[in-house]
């Protein structure tokens, strides 16, 4: 477990160095989940025994921390809730534009997605 | 009287600290997961949403500033980042079944972020919303960091474009499961994907906790359609000439 921890915790540091020595648009951690992606699939062609150990870890500590990921959003929207007055009067319209336009993309993207995909099975 | 100053006394002493706000924030989540789970996953009462709703209320009713109790829920909020980062490993779990949908997955991405980039931006002038909002809307559907990034660099007001991206993130997490169902899409690999596009953070969180084919998908969405954003909207605004 504790190795798993410092993994991805030194992939988010590596991550957040990159993107300011870079000074990229991308989020650090995005570019941490990156690299030990490539890490992992790397390994796969190496396959060494520790690495192959520190992955079966990896998964564990994955699914406690990604098994209520929902949480870890709720400090942040507190924030919104406190700050909403900025929007002052253009709040309906304000809104009414991210709820139309949030539904809509999400049905284009699904429907084009499942299009392009054709058949075939998807629970691989 | 004696008795009321003992409580006053450590209400002051426990909203200085960490652990209080702490758990009203997990206490929270909780009961709205509880809610959720008991309405028969109602899409409304999904446990983001009441968690923000309960925790807002509290500070509201006993006027607590945000600064303080962010101060406490900040350890939470810190964990978002290791959680990004281990996004990688159901990635890398589902790696095969990415690589088989490679043309989907780059095509939707491209096509699905310019539709989300128009629909906002011909929304907003249809309701006829100030030009610095309209430009604060623009890159809403991405993780809020690149959000902002990109609000600033054409012209917005970056923390209105966060307080969008949040919103869009609940509004992604609450209705596209209805929307989807509507549409009848069935393959969970579609309906994730289009969630993680449109809903960045908090629409995939939300996928990743209902399934993992569909929380995958949300995660490859998310992050490449923030990268195509980033790179986009600036395009559009000069051919848009907005």
């Amino acid at each position: 477990m504790l190795q798993s921890i410092f993994a991805i915790f030194l992939f988010q540091l590596v991550g957040e160095m990159v993107q300011k020595y870079f000074a990229l648009t991308v989020p650090g951690p995005v570019i941490g989940l990156v690299l030990l992606l490539l890490a992992m699939l790397a390994s796969d062609r190496i396959g060494n025994k520790p690495a192959a150990q520190l992955k079966q870890n990896l998964v564990l500590t994955a699914e406690t921390l990604l098994g209520h990921l929902p949480l870890l959003f709720v400090p942040i929207g507190v924030g919104v809730v406190m700050h909403i007055t900025l929007l002052e009067d253009q709040l309906a319209a304000v809104l009414g534009v991210v709820f139309i336009g949030t539904v809509l993309t999400v049905g284009f993207s699904a429907l084009l997605m499942e299009k392009l995909q054709g058949r075939g099975d998807d629970n691989g | 009287m004696a008795d009321e100053q003992k409580l006053y006394s450590i209400w002051v002493y426990l909203q200085a600290e960490p652990l209080f706000w702490l758990t009203l924030t997990i206490g929270a989540y909780l009961v709205g997961d509880y809610c959720y789970r008991r309405s028969g996953l109602f899409p409304l009462f999904n446990p983001v949403a009441l968690g923000i709703i309960i925790v807002s209320s509290v500070l509201l009713l006993f006027d607590v500033q945000y600064e303080r109790y962010f101060d406490g829920a900040k350890f939470i909020h810190f964990l978002l980042g290791p959680a990004t980062v281990a996004l990688a490993i159901p990635i890398y779990r589902k790696w095969d079944l990415i690589l088989n949908h490679g043309r989907a997955i780059l095509t939707t991405v491209l096509l699905g972020s310019c539709f989300a980039i128009l629909i906002t931006w011909g929304l907003a002038s249809l309701f006829g919303l100030e030009r610095e909002i309209v430009l604060s809307l623009l890159p809403r559907s991405v993780t809020a960091p690149i959000a902002m990034g990109v609000s600033e660099l054409i012209g917005g007001i970056p923390s209105l474009t966060a307080i969008i991206t949040i919103i869009t993130g609940i509004i992604g997490a609450a209705f596209a499961t209805f929307t989807l169902d509507l549409l009848r899409v069935k393959k969970m690999s579609a309906r994730g994907f289009a969630i993680g596009l449109a809903s960045h953070g908090i629409g995939t969180a939300r996928a990743m906790s209902r399934n993992e084919t569909a929380g995958v998908f949300a995660a490859v969405a998310m992050g490449l359609s923030g990268i195509v954003t980033a790179l986009i909207v600036p395009l559009m605004i000069f051919l848009l000439q907005i």
